[in-house]
């Protein structure tokens, strides 16, 4: 609470990204783990929660006749802008934030702090609910070509490697030692995933210490031991996920990549996929064009292909589709790697896995493709997604890409996913919000350091608790599209990389279809499973009068009326029936305080839940006058309506054309 | 909400009092209207030197004329064209799609004739007021923007029999001259002077809609693909000729068959109803921001992409409403 130069600001404007008319005034509250702004207005008193791990920067803008502007940026990709009336609150306000957007301790962080109110119990068996040993199980390790080995069981082999690591039967621990000194921050290659059908396996490690020459007799042999590994090829494929030019560079540092002269039976191949820093410049511009107001189709597109971001996407998920068609069609393993395998290794593994195997497009098998390809081999969450004030050139949206691929890939089939895209975007929110202690530090070993299982809870307890929220209606675990391997088309597929607007303009409500299909089903379906429950029990007791009854008398079974009965589902024509609000709305994110112990503050019931009950709509009522609409984005500022055409061309209205 | 040609205002700034007497009978004493022409200013005035021209404030003093140039004749046809060849090239590189997908406009072209529609909803349903739109001969953007306004205000335009009424009021009575529009399409060599895809236009912002409302038309994708086919082949007469004077001397309604007969017979009804359909009595306020307009797949990529995932997908929302 040191932190905190001003707790609370009064008549703060929280403004409309487009429009600045439509502000509405509030107070604004500093707490040692959020930001709250709380509406002035006399029934609604909404409340925006912003969780001080969320922000991700923090702008001081010149002072105006209104006040002094303060834009905050978060790593959900929300903006929020503030207009406090006084410079030296705003001062206040802006040091008080910078600081505790970029806290040093983990100790300040939220998951410290939450209080879900479960009991000591519950907490660790919420820790149990994914576990890695039962996975790698159900894949089918250990047996006679893989064994779990424990030469790292103190962190003294890699310390940013699991304790427990699958490895090929003929690995003994002296080639594991021997390899891990061969290899970039002493990541050996490992077990990703292995298909049972046909022994073969994705490994990952990071870069050989190779440089022009150097070779290492161990590493080779490790190689040897997992081709053995796979009785149905004679060769494995290396797969560098670096341009080759970086991996050229990096022999003159000493590392590099695997020369085929030197490993026997290898396939070396290179799928560029840029480093971290193009990824966090591409995503960066491309959040510039999502803050341009009003831009016409081209400035979006254009803007959109400048930032190279879908380019990107595309690179990976091509690299994820070669390693799958390599293990589904060709049953040959593969190794992956990048520089230090923690980045685009876990990228294309766990897309690659997706791909090949349907348990982790199912709810419960995603938390564990995360938990494994990420949390256990030591993503560096922390260095990546600034849990603590660090080096800005760590920061880059490696998992946010591949959240990306899943959603591109449940754009292209609908059928196949059992969880729907709120589930990935509440992942999402909830790896930059510290509220839970999974996505904490950079390596198990750290996380344990720190006892974060005792301290904290886990996020995929919470989402397990809520899945129906999550659930996609579409999905039935007995259709073609969920069975085997996904086989998205390779080319052409440009077309197939859309913007996801879901995500990027999450906080635009306007944006986006104004009626959920996915929620419409959900009801759907839950209405036909109570009706068929009903029904259910009526013919029981029909079958138990006519027993007991000699039929002379006539029991009406009722056949409910199917279509009748979705008038239960109040499809939300309320939310329709606003004219987009040229001025994105932002009044719309209450979420509720902590304190109150129900779901996670911050966690939109809004716009991610277009329930009817929906509080965010009672705002949006019919009475608003179109004629500010007309308006609001008019350059010369002018009355309300548009002025006459004189001889020049009269753009105030909203509806501008492109 | 009315519609009509320019007024042939010409470079002496002729009146004609009957014409401003009808425009006045619209109007209440007091009230405005709104008169939304689809050139641009520059456009309108230009107009005049060959006879053509636009409403004098003078002349109709309760009228208020906003402009909103949207684009038709050649360069449509032309932004059609680019995007078809865009489409069609598979060997694209992700760099080269979007910058060709800007490069043909077309998206622009629907975000602006949206907008439009919209604005002339807003006029109708915020404002109370009247609006007059017409461009230069009444039977192209005109159309555009009346037909899609009615979609967005009013729910039974958005049933299958409404939109079908709609079709034949706005776009087939109203003289769009479908045999001069649609003479080619986008892949022939030959440049029809009079060949414009409005009408594609058209199909494209309804298309729009049913994405960002799709429980709020009572049919489907595939109807729209069917307009589009038919609007260039067809085995039926509905969009024959130029217009009703026309397929009066080709005595169309005697010789051929109505299209709409046949969509409307029960079997062939339910490929083109919506199964996630339910009566919204509200008026559809589309988003015009460019995330919100996304290319039309479904026709533009139709030969390209392969549906067979999509097509499961609206099976399984088919059999989830149907109830098994």
């Amino acid at each position: 609470m040191e932190h905190i130069r001003m707790p609370k600001v009064e008549n703060v404007r929280l403004l409309d990204r487009l429009s600045s008319r439509r502000a509405v005034v509030g107070t604004l509250y500093l707490t040692a783990t959020h930001v709250i702004f709380v509406e002035n207005g006399s029934e609604t008193r909404k409340e925006t929660w912003v969780l001080h791990s969320q922000i991700s920067s923090i702008e001081k803008q010149a002072t105006t006749a209104t006040g002094c502007p303060l834009l905050i940026r978060c790593k959900n990709f929300q903006v929020i802008q503030l207009v406090i009336p006084q410079e030296r609150d705003c001062h206040d306000v802006y040091i008080s934030l910078i600081r505790l957007a970029r806290p040093v301790k983990y100790e300040e962080l939220y998951c410290f702090s939450f209080n879900p109110k479960l009991d000591k119990e519950e907490r660790e068996q919420g820790w149990k609910l994914v576990d890695l040993n039962e996975e790698y199980n159900r894949m089918g390790v250990p047996n006679n070509y893989w064994q779990i080995s424990d030469v790292n069981r103190d962190y003294g082999v890699c310390d940013s490697y699991p304790t427990e690591v699958y490895v090929p039967k003929s690995a003994t621990a002296h080639i594991i030692v021997g390899s891990s000194k061969f290899r970039s921050r002493r990541r050996f290659p490992a077990l990703s995933y292995y298909c049972k059908g046909n022994n073969a396996s994705i490994c990952r490690s990071s870069q050989p210490l190779s440089g022009f020459s150097a070779r290492c007799l161990e590493d080779e042999q490790m190689l040897q031991a997992i081709r053995k590994a796979n009785p149905g090829s004679d060769f494995i494929y290396v797969v560098d996920t670096r341009p080759k030019l970086n991996a050229m560079a990096n022999r003159a540092a000493g590392k590099g990549y695997e020369n085929e002269d030197n490993y026997s039976n290898i396939k070396f191949q290179f799928i560029g996929i840029e480093n971290i820093h193009v990824m966090r410049n591409s995503l960066q511009k491309m959040l510039e064009v999502c803050e341009l107001k009003s831009p016409s189709m081209s400035d979006f597109l254009w803007g959109l292909e400048n930032s190279g971001w879908l380019k990107h996407i595309k690179a990976i998920m091509d690299a994820g589709i070669f390693i799958a068609k390599a293990v589904a069609e060709e049953g040959v393993s593969v190794l992956v790697h990048c520089s230090d395998g923690w980045d685009r290794t876990a990228q294309v593994c766990s897309v690659a896995s997706l791909l090949l195997d349907p348990y982790y497009r199912t709810v419960k098998g995603f938390m564990v493709l995360i938990e494994k390809d990420w949390v256990s081999f030591g993503h560096k969450f922390n260095h990546r997604y600034g849990n603590l004030d660090g080096d800005p050139k760590e920061i880059s949206p490696v998992i946010d890409q591949f959240i990306e691929c899943v959603w591109q890939l449940m754009e292209q089939f609908p059928c196949a996913f059992e969880f729907n895209e709120r589930f990935l975007i509440h992942i999402q929110h909830h790896i930059y919000s510290c509220q839970f202690g999974n996505f904490l530090c950079n390596s198990q070993k750290e996380r344990r350091e720190l006892k974060i299982k005792e301290r904290t809870y886990s996020l995929w307890a919470h989402l397990w608790k809520n899945r129906a929220d999550y659930l996609n209606p579409l999905y039935r675990s007995d259709h073609s599209q969920t069975q085997g391997t996904l086989h998205p088309q390779i080319a052409p597929c440009n077309f197939l990389y859309k913007f996801w607007s879901g995500m990027y303009n999450r906080f635009e409500k306007g944006l986006h279809p104004r009626q959920s299909v996915t929620d419409y089903l959900m009801a759907v379906k839950e209405e036909t499973q109570q009706l068929e429950e009903e029904l259910e029990v009526l013919q029981e007791r029909l079958a138990n009068l006519q027993k007991s009854q000699s039929g002379n008398n006539k029991v009406k079974s009722k056949q409910q009326d199917r279509s009748k009965q979705f008038g239960l589902y109040t499809s939300n024509n309320s939310l329709a029936n606003t004219p987009q609000e040229y001025s994105n709305d932002l009044k719309s994110f209450p979420s509720r305080s902590p304190s109150q112990g129900d779901e996670d503050s911050a966690l939109i019931l809004t716009q991610d839940n277009l329930k009817s009950s929906d509080p965010d709509l009672s705002g949006n009522s019919d009475q608003e006058s179109g004629v500010e609409d007309l308006s609001c984005r008019s350059p010369s500022g002018g009355g309300c309506l548009p002025s006459e055409d004189s001889g020049k061309d009269s753009d105030e209205a909203v509806f501008l054309a492109g | 909400l009315l519609r009509s040609s320019q007024p042939l205002t010409g470079p002496n700034r002729r009146r004609c009092r009957e014409d401003e007497k009808l425009l006045g009978t619209i109007l209440d004493e007091g009230e405005r209207g709104f008169i939304i022409d689809t050139r641009s200013a520059q456009a309108a005035k230009q107009a005049r030197m060959s006879g053509g021209g636009t409403e004098p404030k003078s002349s109709y003093p309760q009228w208020r004329r906003l402009h909103r140039a949207l684009d038709r004749g050649r360069p449509l046809q032309e932004s059609f064209v680019k995007l078809a060849e865009a489409c069609g090239e598979p060997s694209l590189s992700m760099d080269r799609w979007l910058s060709r997908l800007d490069g043909s406009r077309w998206l622009g072209h629907v975000k602006a004739a949206l907008s439009t529609a919209c604005l002339a909803a807003q006029c109708l349903d915020r404002e109370d007021s009247s609006v007059l739109v017409h461009g230069a001969e009444g039977t192209d953007t005109t159309l555009l923007v009346t037909a899609l306004a009615q979609l967005i205000l009013d729910p039974s335009c958005r049933t299958l029999e409404g939109f079908q009424a709609l079709l034949e009021r706005e776009w087939i009575e109203a003289g769009h001259p479908f045999h001069l529009r649609c003479a080619r399409s986008a892949s022939s060599h030959a440049r029809g002077k009079q060949e414009a895809p409005l009408f594609l236009l058209f199909l494209d912002c309804v298309w729009q809609l049913s994405r960002q409302f799709p429980l709020s038309l009572e049919f489907g994708e595939q109807l729209l693909l069917t307009l589009f086919d038919n609007a260039y082949a067809s085995a039926f007469g509905t969009f024959l000729c130029n217009s009703e004077k026309e397929r009066s001397l080709c005595k169309v309604k005697e010789s051929t068959h109505s299209l709409w007969a046949w969509l409307n017979q029960p079997e062939e009804r339910q490929k083109y109803l919506n199964p996630l359909y339910s009566h919204n009595p509200l008026v559809i306020w589309p988003s015009v921001e460019p995330q919100s307009i996304q290319l039309w797949q479904g026709l533009f990529l139709r030969w390209i992409r392969p549906s067979q995932h999509l097509d499961e997908a609206w099976v399984e929302i088919q059999r989830l409403v149907e109830g098994n």
